[in-house]
């Protein structure tokens, strides 16, 4: 028995492993099956996005903040709007607000259906990724049908909506709401009560409170340990305090209390979604009565002088923004977007920075992973739903 | 709770330190001399009436040809008290801040990422190395005097490790190895 070796090995996980969600990559240090260090290596998607932001007028960054969280695509975009109005003084009228929850809502369920598809793909629970983003598929034609694009729509702008809700709205988003609970329940048939899924994740990449506050979590991970803390609650906006809904949580920390907590926030997004459509009415305001930054209708521009002028200013010039600078966060999928921006009092941005949840939860994952088994690192670096666009920016 | 206030309660808590309430039109703002960073994010996380327990972000912002050039920026979160709260550090263009590690664990990729972007040092920083980009990049492409749109050739992490006479001696071996019996 002299002969055993008993050195440590080194593995090299990713770029390209399917289970690092993009290209994520990890360097293990393995003794036998436990895991003594892990070095995650990022920045393979890193594109500048930041900076190329700094060259492009206010409204034109939309676009490219919806690329870095390319699955919560419109919490970027709501937390970037949010923050420039905020500089500018801006309040929206009710019904873009209305609006503005009911798609963050959505988005949310978007982005927390390829998690629960890509996380069950991992655990081995293949077929959950075929119901999940069957499921997807329906909230990717709602985005179609409002903008004309799926992954990006770039709907949310400053100042409002790029234009009002087309026809038909109403009904394929109350078809979906009414559809889409059973399929919770269904999804948790798959998962909640099955026996292999419970033993790969209970006490597994357990995150407490404290641990994650220290990290700088907050969102679903914090909330699986025990905080109760969600921006919708704690600094509402776009009028979030004037709905009914609850904040889930649970106190285990490990990857099943994740699940549970995303599972039950799909739940309460149902719940939000339908009291703001409820609100929406059919056609109306999308946009606030700014002449600075809104842009006339169309009609105006045909026939008056003044409001061709503008509309010639607002697309050629864009409008200045007042120098100063904000930060405004948003409850997005993966916790807290913020958006911190500073003016120079220019027609372009002097700085944009975007707070990505992502890379907080991939800087904790060596302390969260540390001692486990190797098989324990697929299950916890899908319960933090990491999106590497998100994280290298 | 707004700058001012918390000044007056930090005052007494970080012996020394000048602080200065900054402008904002969200929330409190204070402007902490560099030296005092660290003393002053301790007494905000231990102190029961701040209890500023999360570091959101740290990021910083060129203000070239201002002086002093770099603000750095802490965005503090406070569940506890509901609070938000944002520490502001001017810093030289060869300035350095000394970094809040100890205090907030997660503010090391964040420090690491301002270092590459903005060349700002972090004094005792254990692993002050790019985070976003490769370890060979030249420059720091956030400051506003980096040339934007630049045509640039791919950089490789590094050298390969094996001579051409060791790759082909290598092929010669294999090659011998590979022969029917």
């Amino acid at each position: 028995m002299s002969d055993i070796r008993t050195e440590t090995m080194t593995v090299n996980m990713g770029p390209q492993h399917p289970s690092t969600h993009g290209v994520l990559r990890l360097v293990l240090e393995l003794d036998g099956e436990f895991i003594q260090s892990v070095v995650p290596t990022i920045g393979y998607l890193h594109t500048g996005i930041e900076k190329t932001a700094e060259q492009k007028k206010w409204q034109q960054v939309i676009p490219l903040v919806e690329r870095m969280d390319y699955l919560g695509a419109q919490s970027n975009s709501l937390a970037y709007a949010l923050c420039v109005e905020k500089l500018l003084g801006l309040e929206m009228p009710q019904r873009v607000n209305d609006i503005r929850v009911l798609l963050a809502e959505l988005q949310r369920i978007a982005s927390h259906l390829i998690w629960v598809g890509t996380h069950g793909l991992e655990i081995g629970a293949v077929s959950m990724l075929f119901y999940a983003v069957k499921e997807r598929e329906l909230l990717l034609n709602i985005n179609e049908l409002i903008a004309g694009f799926r992954f990006f729509p770039s709907y949310i702008r400053i100042g409002g909506l790029r234009e009002d809700l087309p026809r038909g709205f109403h009904a394929q988003v109350t078809e979906f709401l009414d559809r889409f609970p059973g399929k919770i329940d269904e999804f948790e048939r798959l998962l909640t009560k099955n026996d292999i899924y419970q033993r790969r994740t209970q006490g597994v990449g357990v995150i407490t409170r404290e641990h994650a506050y220290a990290w700088g979590l907050v969102g679903p991970i914090a909330r699986a340990g025990g905080s109760d803390y969600d921006v919708r609650k704690y600094f509402p906006y776009c009028g979030y305090e004037t709905y009914d809904f609850k904040v889930p949580t649970a106190t285990a920390g490990d990857v099943y209390a994740r699940y549970q907590v995303r599972i039950a926030e799909m739940r309460e997004s149902v719940k939000i979604a339908r009291q703001a459509l409820a609100r929406i009415s059919p056609t109306g305001a999308f946009a606030c009565n700014d002449t600075r930054v809104v842009p006339p209708p169309k009609d105006k521009v045909y026939s008056e002088m003044e409001a061709l002028i503008q509309h010639f200013l607002i697309y050629s010039q864009g409008f200045t923004v007042p120098a100063g600078d904000a930060y405004v966060a948003v409850e997005g999928a993966r916790g807290e977007h913020g958006t911190y921006i500073v003016s120079d009092g220019s027609n372009r941005p002097w700085r944009v920075k975007m707070r990505a949840p992502s890379l907080m939860a991939i800087q904790a994952l060596p302390a969260v992973v540390h001692g486990g088994l190797i098989a324990d690192v697929v299950a916890v670096i899908g319960s933090t739903d990491v999106v590497m666009g998100d994280c290298d920016r | 709770m707004d700058a001012n206030a918390t000044i007056d309660i930090l005052t007494p808590l970080v012996p020394g330190a000048a602080f200065e309430a900054g402008a904002s039109v969200d929330f409190a703002t204070v402007v902490v001399p560099a030296e005092h960073i660290a003393a002053t994010c301790t007494a905000l996380r231990d102190t029961p009436s701040l209890g500023f327990e999360v570091l959101v972000e740290v990021t910083a912002a060129d203000y070239l040809p201002r002086t002093p050039r770099y603000e750095v920026v802490y965005h503090l979160l406070s569940v506890k008290n509901r609070l938000r709260l944002r520490l502001k550090v001017r810093v030289t263009a060869d300035g350095s801040v000394p970094t809040v590690q100890a205090v907030y664990p997660g503010a090391g990729w964040l420090e690491r990422e301002v270092w590459a972007m903005f060349g700002i040092v972090f004094d005792g920083h254990p692993d002050l190395r790019r985070l976003l980009m490769p370890e060979d990049w030249e420059g720091h492409p956030a400051r506003k005097d980096y040339p934007v749109q630049i045509q640039k050739t791919a950089q490789t992490y590094a050298p390969l490790e094996i001579s051409e006479e060791q790759f082909r001696s290598n092929l010669e071996r294999d090659r011998v190895r590979r022969q029917p019996h």
